[in-house]
């Protein structure tokens, strides 16, 4: 048995757990030493993927495990990992550990909730391990239901609107991966032979150029409506704004993640031409997002719509990176949704802190929370000089790698496209500083702010565990680097045969 | 003998209820649901015993390893109907016709199963007739109340006028090939204008039973006004019985003619998916969102036929065993809750959660497997279906499909909003489910899990499919 099957094992034992125990401490609890095992059987799998890559290792992907599932249409379970998978598993992992004790403060039907927290986490495990389409898309489905409950449910503001838009969206986005999947299975086998969803085996054929260019903006469109691709990127302010802090967590810090793997490892991996031919109109598209993101974050008052408007422009500039055909490039891309995913989680947790501190998340009505938390106004400071890229946290690293990696590209549109993605960083500033000013320093306006406390043990470890992972991917990047380069061989070789 | 076992089967046990019957006495006439269940239980049990193919009558009637399979996946939905209906029938204005509604479900079955083991066209009538009739008298079976009368009679006379054109239709196929063997109708079929007219009654009259759009007015009408059992066994077992022979029949005799069906099918699944989607937004009463629901799953249902191939076929029997558990689950809790307080609109379910948990997380589940959300067995089914029209190239059928799995889902999701998100001052208080009720929804949830996680159940219907088409 692989230890990648441990991914799936742990949260469904974690949810039987959970719907066995009496009271709400027990729950926690539960949920806690599950998603704790999950973390440290994460660390030992990072640890013995790099272990086995120095034994010479370079087998395309590692722990692999294969069991025939449906025979009749060929679908397997199938799993396996290679650096870039093994790195997601690392984020998600961290951002669940933090994400259980961030939301300590549940009180109304907390059996239910942990439930559907732990079972989304269990979709993005399955996604990040699944080498068989179907399976995947099977795990992609199962991450974003549980979200249209977390937010219904336990959301605030007009959350039954934007559980509802969400999940539609989601799954109109689920609707042109399905298409794109059954189009791949139907020209897994040019040559005659069984036909298969194993993501290896078709990347090993070349699909027809005009089968490519019909199926690559389902996928591309699918997963980017999750990555927030700019014209359906709507969902997620809504969405991240309504949602409880331990669900924007996992969910700007994970789940949009998927979209952008799905992108990175569907739709580029297996259609390189069609990628190569109308990647032009996504970058535009991308590069629109990174910009719009930014600027749409600078206008707003509420302190998770600016989070949320942040992460599309930090989401976007993945989906930049991926079409940008460079391998430092994608490295960066896939070094940015770690990163990117560990800050926001940082600053959803503290929003939720903070929210549940002063009971209002507009800006203006808050102002020198610093002398009360400092605590959480040092956390937040630190997140926000992640944010806008400053060197010694990952945000830096994964921005200069993309940055470097797509200016390389010869083209002048690239070229082009590259400055304008990165003026974003200068408008970043602009936002996180502002935040900042107003938020944390000056005077205490509210004199109610005077009495309230900082960081509670929970919230400490919640918000500890995802500043290390900023600092010591910012402080030592190399060892990551290494590892989501072990994984680009196979795509690098299908980029570099298209293009010319 | 055992070729006919499982018609043989529920006709020995329609005789012991009907004598049973009559020597009840009025007043302890609940005493018989009890052992009508266990003795369906014990007919669906022993039709899984291995089975001989054959043929009888000179080929009207044939019974393969296919059809024996379909009859047992029949079987257990009326098994669950019984089932569930316990609850009902023990209610006082039901004290005296208890046993009418086993006698009468009974001889459905008895209908469906000469119809699905038709060799002929003939006994395929007849089948469809004894199938059909027997539920109308159902469908009034509350007769002081108007609606049930309402819906029986609609039901009467839309499926005569079914019926008329499909008995027309097949006059036709009669004096254009001179035979009604389906086996000997087939290579006659070439597609001449008469027979085209033929196929057309045929389709017609058939999609009149299928509640296919523009077939389908009659549904709503007559699922709002049955009592909601009755329903249950309409909406599923009915109409998984007509999708079953009308593959066959499509597969087998107009094979020859599929360029012009599928082509038919084609303009039929998008009106019947999109129409159904669409008036199931606009319900408030359950009875008429599930019809609709309902009318919708079965235009995604064709997708697999219009597969045209033993994946196809597979997958539309498969679908129809999965959309058995799951309609069944979701028509089981309102049943109950419609039973015990009267209450059937989705304004009705608000805060369910909070008073009935467990009925909520039935119906939760059953409605995401009926949006084809995993890991429920929904999700495999239109897979698989979606898989098969691709198979055949259909991608933008497929995706016409799609968009309208994340209409249904919008739906679905509305009643799951009332039940988990919305709260309500007078929300339906606690109500104790009695064993029965309790045993039929467990099944349900546990063919929804097991089915799609465990591929055997496919694989199995896959092999039994082999040289239909």
């Amino acid at each position: 048995m692989s230890i990648l099957t441990l991914f799936i094992i742990i949260p469904v034992l974690t949810v039987v757990g959970i719907l066995a125990s009496k009271s709400h401490m027990q729950v926690k609890w539960v949920s806690v030493v599950g998603m704790g095992l999950q973390l440290l059987s994460a660390v030992v799998l990072i640890l013995l993927y790099l272990a086995e890559r120095r034994a010479g290792n370079m087998a395309e992907v590692l722990f692999v495990q294969d069991n025939l599932w449906y025979d009749t249409l060929n679908i397997h379970f199938f799993i396996g990992a290679d650096g870039v998978s093994v790195a997601m598993i690392g984020l998600t992992a961290l951002v669940v550990f933090a994400g259980i004790f961030a939301s300590w403060d549940i009180t109304d039907l907390p059996r239910e909730f942990f439930t559907s927290l732990i079972l989304l986490a269990t979709g993005v495990f399955g996604f990040f391990i699944s080498l068989d389409l179907f399976t995947m898309f099977l795990f992609y489905e199962l991450a974003v239901i549980p979200m249209y409950l977390l937010i219904g449910i336990w959301g605030s503001g007009p959350r039954h609107y934007s559980a509802m838009k969400l999940t539609l969206m989601l799954m109109g986005g689920s609707a042109f991966i399905l298409l794109g999947i059954l189009g791949l299975y139907f020209y897994s086998a040019p040559d005659g032979g069984p036909l298969t969803f194993d993501l290896i085996k078709i990347s090993k054929v070349t699909i027809p150029a005009d089968i490519q260019l019909f199926l690559f903006p389902f996928l591309f469109v699918g997963f980017g409506v999750l990555g927030a691709l700019f014209p359906f990127h709507t969902w997620s302010p809504d969405g991240h704004a309504s949602a409880p802090t331990a669900v924007s967590m996992l969910h700007a810090g994970v789940l949009m993640k998927l979209g952008g793997y799905g992108c990175y490892r569907v739709a580029v991996f297996l259609l390189p031409q069609a990628a190569h031919e109308l990647g032009w109109i996504f970058i535009i598209l991308a590069t629109i997002g990174v910009i719009y993101g930014a600027l749409g974050a600078i206008w707003q008052k509420d302190l998770k719509y600016i989070n949320a408007y942040s992460s599309v422009s930090h989401c976007a500039l993945v989906l930049f990176a991926i079409l940008m055909y460079n391998q430092t490039a994608i490295n960066g891309a896939i070094m940015q949704m770690i990163s990117h995913g560990i800050m926001t989680a940082l600053f959803f947790a503290l929003i939720g802190m903070i929210y549940g501190r002063t009971h209002t998340r507009y800006i203006n009505e808050m102002g020198g929370l610093m002398k009360v938390m400092p605590f959480l106004a040092v956390a937040y400071v630190i997140g926000g000089l992640a944010s806008l890229g400053l060197p010694g946290f990952s945000g830096f690293v994964a921005e200069m790698t993309i940055f470097v990696g797509a200016f390389q590209n010869a083209g002048t549109f690239h070229r082009v496209a590259t400055i304008i993605a990165a003026s974003s960083i200068v408008v970043t500033a602009v936002y996180i500083l502002r935040v900042i000013g107003i938020l944390l320093l000056g005077k205490i306006r509210n004199e109610e702010y005077e009495t309230i406390t900082d960081a509670k043990w929970y919230d400490r470890i919640s918000v500890i565990a995802l500043i290390a992972g900023i600092t010591i991917i910012g402080m030592a990047p190399l060892w990551l680097s290494d590892m989501i380069n072990s994984g680009l061989g196979p795509i690098m070789q299908k980029l570099l045969a298209v293009t010319p | 003998m055992l070729i006919m076992r499982h018609e043989l089967l529920l006709i020995v046990i329609t005789v012991i209820l009907l004598i049973a019957e009559i020597f009840l006495p009025v007043n302890s006439k609940r005493k018989i649901i009890l052992p009508a269940i266990l003795l369906m239980a014990a007919v669906t049990v022993a039709g899984f015993l291995p089975g001989t193919p054959g043929v009888l009558f000179g080929g009207m009637y044939q019974n393969t390893y296919l059809t024996t399979l379909l009859k047992n996946i029949l079987n257990i939905g009326a098994l669950i109907v019984f089932i569930q209906s316990a609850d009902w029938l023990k209610q006082e204005q039901n004290r005296e016709r208890i046993s009418e509604f086993f006698l009468l479900i009974l001889s459905t079955l008895i209908g469906m199963n000469y119809m699905i083991s038709a060799g002929d066209f003939l006994m395929f009538y007849i089948g469809l007739e004894l199938a059909t009739i027997p539920i109308a008298a159902l469908a009034a079976y509350e007769r002081m109340k108007e609606k049930s009368a309402e819906a029986g009679v609609k039901l009467i006379f839309s499926s005569a006028l079914s019926s008329g054109i499909l008995l027309y239709g097949l006059s036709m196929i009669y004096g254009t090939t001179g035979t009604m063997y389906f086996t000997d109708v087939a290579p006659l079929i070439t597609g001449a204008p008469l027979q085209v007219l033929a196929f057309i009654f045929f389709f017609a009259g058939m999609a009149f039973k299928i509640s296919l759009v523009p077939f389908h007015l009659w549904t709503a009408d007559v699922y709002e006004g049955a009592p909601v059992n009755v329903t249950s066994y309409l909406s599923v077992i009915s109409k998984g019985a007509a999708v079953f022979i009308f593959t066959i029949i499509l597969y087998t005799v107009f094979h020859k003619i599929a360029v012009l069906w599928s082509d038919v099918l084609y303009g039929i699944i998008i009106l019947t998916i999109t129409v159904g989607n669409l008036f199931a937004i606009r319900q408030q009463n359950l009875k008429r969102f599930l019809a609709f629901s309902s009318i919708a799953q079965a235009g995604f249902i064709l997708l697999g036929i219009i597969g045209q191939s033993q994946l196809g076929m597979t997958t539309v029997v498969y679908f129809v065993l999965v959309y058995i558990f799951s309609n069944l689950g979701a028509f089981g809790v309102v049943g109950i809750i419609s039973n015990r307080t009267g209450k059937e609109n989705i304004n009705d379910y608000d805060g369910l959660y909070r008073t009935n948990p467990n009925l909520s997380l039935v119906m939760m589940l059953a409605l995401f497997s009926l949006a084809g959300i995993p890991p429920l067995a929904g999700f495999f089914g239109k897979f698989f279906l979606f898989t098969a029209a691709a198979k055949q190239g259909y991608y933008w059928l497929v995706m016409i499909a799609l968009i309208n799995t994340i209409i249904s889902l919008y739906y679905y999701l509305l009643v799951i909003k009332a039940m988990l998100l919305n709260s309500s001052d007078r929300p339906i208080e606690r109500i104790q489910s009695d064993p029965y009720t309790r045993i039929g929804l467990l099944i349900c949830v546990a063919g929804m899990v097991i089915i799609g996680f465990t591929s055997p159940v496919y694989e199995m219907i896959f092999n039994l499919s082999f040289g239909l088409y």
